[in-house]
């Protein structure tokens, strides 16, 4: 047991740690979608700041805070000031409960890797990830612009609409682990059969549900081919139009780092967590699952980039027929199943 | 490790949750009531976190704020704001609200006397592991019949709401 003192400070450490490592990857996403969706265009790319263009990100930084932070004088000011930052402060909030490891020990101290281990885990990401839409539809509220508007009807309808299906094709997982303890749900995902194939979720029947959470988790952070929020085409630049410098950035950082904890989950729940080949030395054993994991994330987002660089977007009647009408009888069918072979079986 | 500042953490919460409901029916902007809604219900959540019922708390987050203040708003997004902010906000119908308010008072009143044998004293604190199979087994188990009784009333709600959206089905 630890003392109260110990405690705070420890989870101190931990969330300053992820919220660089996050915060970090967010920007180096950044960086490989430009690079990947330049190579698919025949394009190089950001090549000019530093090798490979790897200093961009920086660049950019810099530049989003040196821009000028234009407020047109027709927002209402409160909530126009708001509006980014409740979107960013929900999508770095949700990384609090994700589990990244097992347990280290370090110095005597026995602790997760993972801000809190709480037991509710997959509850509360999605309870945030709920509240993350209030920052888009306050900012097409406040922007008091058409095309604002527009984009943060749009972005609330959709985000509501695909939550459904992202909530159901999540529970036969649940339902195979027998727990919200997103470290139970990787832990159940452990060993192989016949030491080839690994007793990962997507391999034990769950690959229709891994797919309808891929689909839904493409329409809940708004990108390509569902990124109606934001058709350029269509709203200018949708629910931001009216956001320059800073808070534009948070609005970016939000979406971005959305989808890293949407492959966080999505490694989690289907691809077995953290679990894969362990060999070596001992230090190379502690390392090796951070590894995997992170390998996992990786993969998920160059399926974002690559997909944004290939399909075009849907019209938005179709979104909403297809994510009611498709995804959502095929969630419930999924649970329906998995239900009965569960019960079937125990 | 043991709970600590309980009772900051309860006035906190229920501190927050009565704000926003005053401020719900005393804003004339019905976005800025939505919110302050938004914040009633989150501080509810956190009630229920205190009350050792974590999957309540859950739940309450993802459909009360999430999901239902989400069409709130939508809705309320696409009305005229200056209209709403020049109507009346009040009806003035005086007898009916003293009638109604002292009833509450004597309700509250009753309960803060005799609360002693109204609620358990100690909150029975369920493994925190276990809370939501409980929970499960008492809603497929014991009230199943209130259980399937409030899913046919939803699902009436919902065709109801069809018929009168679609003209022609």
């Amino acid at each position: 047991m630890l003392s109260v003192g110990t405690f705070v400070l420890i989870s101190i450490i931990k969330i300053v740690i992820a919220l660089i490592v996050l915060l970090t990857a967010v920007a180096y996403t950044v960086w490989l979608e430009r690079k990947v969706v330049g190579h698919i265009q025949n394009r190089w790319g950001p090549t000019r700041v530093g090798p490979f263009g790897l200093l961009q990100p920086l660049a950019d930084g810099v530049k989003f805070i040196f821009k000028e932070d234009l407020t047109s004088p027709h927002v209402y000011r409160p909530l126009y000031i708001a509006a980014p930052m409740i979107s960013l402060i929900f999508a770095l909030t949700s990384i609090a409960v994700i589990p990244v490891g097992n347990w280290v020990t370090v110095g005597g101290i026995h602790t997760p890797l993972q801000i809190t281990d709480v037991n509710m885990g997959l509850l509360i990401v999605l309870g945030i990830t709920s509240m993350g839409v209030y920052g888009v539809a306050l900012a097409g509220w406040s922007s008091n612009s058409k095309y604002s508007l527009l984009g943060g009807l749009r972005a609330s309808a959709q985000m509501v609409s695909y939550e459904v299906s992202l909530g159901l094709s999540l529970i036969g997982v649940l339902i195979m682990a027998g727990s919200f303890s997103l470290r139970d749900i990787v832990d159940a995902q452990g060993g192989a059969y016949w030491h080839v194939i690994p007793r990962w979720n997507i391999f034990q029947g769950q690959i229709f549900a891994f797919f309808i959470y891929l689909t839904a988790a493409f329409a809940e952070t708004n990108r390509i081919p569902f990124d109606l929020p934001e058709a350029e085409t269509e709203l200018v630049a949708g629910y931001h139009t009216e956001y320059s410098a800073m808070k534009f950035a948070m609005f970016f950082m939000a979406e971005y780092a959305n989808m890293i904890t949407v492959a966080c989950l999505a490694s989690l729940l289907f691809l077995g967590g953290w679990h894969g080949p362990l060999f070596g030395p001992a230090w190379l054993q502690a390392i090796l699952p951070l590894f995997w994991f992170a390998l996992r994330i990786f993969g998920f987002l160059f399926v974002y980039i690559w997909v944004r660089g290939t399909l075009p977007r849907f019209r938005y009647d179709q979104l909403m027929a297809f994510g009611w009408k498709v995804l959502l009888p095929l969630a419930i069918a999924n649970l329906m199943i998995t239900g009965l072979i569960v019960a079937l079986k125990s | 490790m043991q709970p600590v500042a309980t009772t900051f953490f309860f006035y906190l919460l229920s501190g927050a949750a009565i704000l926003g409901g005053v401020l719900v029916i005393t804003r004339k902007n019905p976005v800025h009531s939505a919110l302050a809604l938004i914040m009633t219900l989150l501080a509810q959540a956190g009630l229920y976190l205190m009350l050792y019922a974590p999957f309540v708390a859950g739940v309450q987050i993802i459909l009360y704020a999430g999901g239902i203040m989400v069409l709130f708003l939508f809705v309320i997004m696409l009305v005229n704001i200056e209209k709403v902010q020049k109507q009346e906000q009040f009806n003035k119908q005086w007898l009916v609200g003293i009638v109604a308010a002292a009833a509450l008072g004597v309700l509250f009143v009753l309960v803060y006397m005799k609360g002693e044998s109204l609620f358990p004293k100690h909150v029975v604190r369920l493994a925190e592991e276990s809370n939501t199979q409980e929970i499960a087994v008492l809603l497929y188990g014991q009230y199943m019949f209130a259980f399937e009784i409030a899913s046919l009333l939803l699902l009436v709600a919902i065709i109801g709401a069809v018929v009168m959206a679609k003209k022609r089905i």
